[in-house]
């Protein structure tokens, strides 16, 4: 029950189990970072989402980097982290899918927050991305520790909900998405479609569907 | 016990539970536009999947296309733009879904002309990918944005997982001033309950204020219910519904309509029917709304000064002294004068008819600013029509402002419409978030299009209550 995994939704059938995310954490500090923020929209012009990664955060990137200041995801000790540490209503703004797919393909495997939009938070889900809910006190230790000691080794625990590394702390993950994790079912998909008998059933019930 | 819209509504969708506790969600109406759909279709083809109900999911392209007349000239200049829309079209095409380009006639953002063909209707489900879907909760329905994964699952089974939400009663009382609009409304309501206050909630507007809406301002209303968290926000159907709805290209007809007309009435929210929260809003004392940070909550009325740093709690200091430092603006200053570079109308909230005609009836025999470089875009190919045949392109024009094709345009700028360096723009769109526009740098103050069409006059913010004189228009 410990496998982890790259999260990239395989085309078909077979979802890894996600139990445990173990690596480097990067934390990205404020509150309501939206996903314009996340992913620009100029990188939206694109009918797939590869190469979304390298642009995650872009202009925030560029605009510290003109202030001689430096984003976490430009700092090389940050480099290769799973964990992404953030604060309150992360992800909030357009649903844009582009946004969680861009974390992924930067190398994100699951984060924890203060609190964030429930669009992104059902778009992780779909991607294999848990995403934790802790206290500001927790998340203010949590990205302290990670600044401190960027080469420290985390593992975010979707059963236990606790994050572990230089400091441990609760993060808590809803009943109905940890099941899906812990029983690789987190991409709805394949469940939907066991059901399609019941769904023309249903369909046919409403008036408006049925032709009045 | 009584029951909410949201609630009767969901139950008749509801296929049954998933494993996760989750319920499985029919979705009645599915639109799409070329930015969030291609990878989805691309997810069917790979695992050899069908659109399920194709009869059920209607396309148009906005986001990207340019509003220039001369632009619009296929193949788009811009070539990952075009490579989208070939997308949409031939993945359209091939899975038999109507797509409504720029050939039908009907081309335009996606929330215009859902409402505006009547294929927006109450009691129904209505998903995009794209978050202002919560528009559509203007006629009663359950409408909300999702991301691409969504987007294949209703393309494969025309359900989607989805939790149920708790119900917040939004309460506006009271009577607008002459001067106030939709949009204050919706700008004051993110103000009081903050941009994150309605995550978990599907909002019902009501009360005396949300009754004297057109549905034209209902739209504006709840399309900016996500700004303020909340996936939905819905206003329960009532005459002005039905009316809106009659004789619309996709709405029933004959014996068809008394019986649409006896569902649309069974879904309204129940007069003893409880809900998870109420909140109250005095209409009456509104006052034009104008942001001045980087989040729709970062606002205030017209007459008023940009609060203090310490005025807000400490957790939320970092953010208002970053805003303030992003918008080059200072606490104690206000907002009416700040000077503006661009302006412009338009977007899913504020591109409508209504809207149009309320600035063209403005700015009549006034000039914008020569400082100034405004645009006017309509929601839609109809929106352009039926201003161009009321005469409004002449008066637009006459006053100084560009009359563009129909698209979202400089709302979120992945078309030519974007502002430069840190140019900043009087905007009637839903976003002020850092780069929204265009420029990394570029600033937005949203606002409603009569503040928006004085702020293009003035060349600065200004109170469009004074600028136009409504008080005379009110005697």
């Amino acid at each position: 029950m410990t496998a982890t995994t790259t999260a990239q939704p395989a085309a078909g059938a077979a979802q890894a189990i996600i139990a445990k995310v173990q690596g480097r954490a990067i934390p990205v500090r404020g509150n309501d970072i939206d996903t314009d923020r996340i992913i620009p929209a100029r990188f939206l012009r694109c009918v797939v989402f590869d190469g979304l990664g390298e642009h995650s955060f872009e202009d925030d990137r560029l605009g510290l980097k003109a202030k001689g200041q430096t984003h976490a995801f430009d700092d090389a000790r940050f480099q290769g982290a799973k964990v992404l540490f953030v604060n309150k209503n992360f992800g909030c703004g357009s649903s844009r899918e582009h946004a969680p797919q861009a974390l992924m393909r930067w190398g994100i495997q699951a984060i924890v927050g203060e609190s964030f939009a429930e669009i992104f938070f059902g778009n992780c889900v779909s991607l294999g991305i848990p995403c934790f809910v802790a206290g500001e006190e927790s998340l203010a230790r949590l990205m302290d520790a990670a600044e401190k000691n960027p080469i420290a080794e985390w593992s975010v625990d979707v059963e236990a909900g606790m994050v572990k590394g230089p400091v441990e702390e609760a993060a808590t993950l809803p009943a109905g998405p940890k099941s899906q994790f812990l029983s690789g079912r987190w991409n709805s998909l394949n469940e939907l479609l066991t059901n399609l008998p019941v769904v023309d059933k249903v369909a046919s019930g409403l008036p408006y569907v049925s032709g009045w | 016990m009584g029951k909410n819209l949201y609630h009767k509504v969901f139950d008749k969708h509801s296929v049954g539970k998933l494993s996760s506790g989750q319920y499985q969600l029919f979705i009645g109406l599915h639109l799409i536009h070329e930015v969030t759909s291609p990878q989805a279709f691309s997810l069917l083809k790979q695992r050899g999947l069908k659109v399920r109900y194709p009869q059920r999911t209607f396309a148009t392209v906005d986001h990207i296309i340019p509003t220039e007349t001369r632009e619009r000239q296929r193949p788009l200049k811009d070539g990952l733009a075009e490579e989208m829309l070939v997308a949409i079209e031939d993945n359209t095409k091939s899975n038999g879904i109507t797509f409504f380009g720029e050939g039908s006639g009907n081309q335009g953002v996606v929330h215009i002309i859902g409402p505006e063909m009547g294929l927006t209707q109450p009691g129904q489900t209505i998903a995009c990918g794209d978050s202002h879907t919560s528009t559509h909760g203007a006629f009663g329905s359950l409408a909300f944005g999702i991301g691409t994964s969504q987007v294949a699952d209703i393309l494969a089974t025309q359900t989607m997982s989805m939790s149920k939400l708790k119900v917040r009663k939004i309460n506006v009382t009271g009577k607008l001033r002459t001067g106030v609009y939709a949009k204050d409304v919706i700008l004051a309501i993110i103000n009081k309950l903050g941009v994150n206050g309605g995550v978990g909630y599907a909002y019902e507007y009501s009360g005396p204020v949300i009754a004297a809406f057109s549905m034209e301002e209902r739209m504006t209303l709840c399309n900016m219910s996500i700004e303020g968290g909340a996936r939905i926000g819905y206003v329960n159907p009532d005459e002005k519904t039905f009316s809106y709805l009659k004789g619309r290209k996709y709405s029933p007809t004959g014996a068809e309509w008394d019986k649409a007309l006896a569902y649309w009435k069974s879904i309204a929210t129940d007069a003893d029917a409880e809900f998870d929260d109420v909140v109250e809003l005095d209409g009456s004392a509104l006052e034009p709304f104008v942001t001045w940070g980087i989040t729709p909550a970062q606002s205030l009325q017209v007459t008023q000064a940009i609060p203090s740093v310490a005025s807000f709690p400490s957790d939320e200091r970092p953010l208002i002294r970053e805003a303030l430092e992003y918008m080059s603006l200072e606490e104690g200053q206000s907002i009416a004068g700040v000077p503006v570079d661009v302006v412009f109308i338009g977007s899913c909230t504020n591109g409508r008819l209504s809207d149009l005609e309320e600035v063209a009836r403005l700015v009549a025999g006034h000039h914008v600013s020569p400082k100034v470089k405004a645009l006017i875009v309509p929601g839609s190919m109809e929106v352009q029509r039926q201003a161009e045949a009321k005469g409004l392109k002449e008066i637009f024009l006459a006053a100084g402002f560009q009359w563009r094709e129909p698209g979202c345009s400089m709302c979120l700028a992945m078309n030519p419409d974007k502002l430069q360096g840190r140019q900043i723009c009087a905007s009637t769109s839903n976003r002020n978030f850092k780069g929204r526009q265009g420029s990394s740098s570029g600033r937005t103050l949203l606002m409603s299009p009569a503040m928006a069409a004085a702020a293009a006059i003035e060349g600065k913010v200004a109170d469009a209550r004074t600028v136009f004189a409504y008080a005379k228009e009110a005697a």
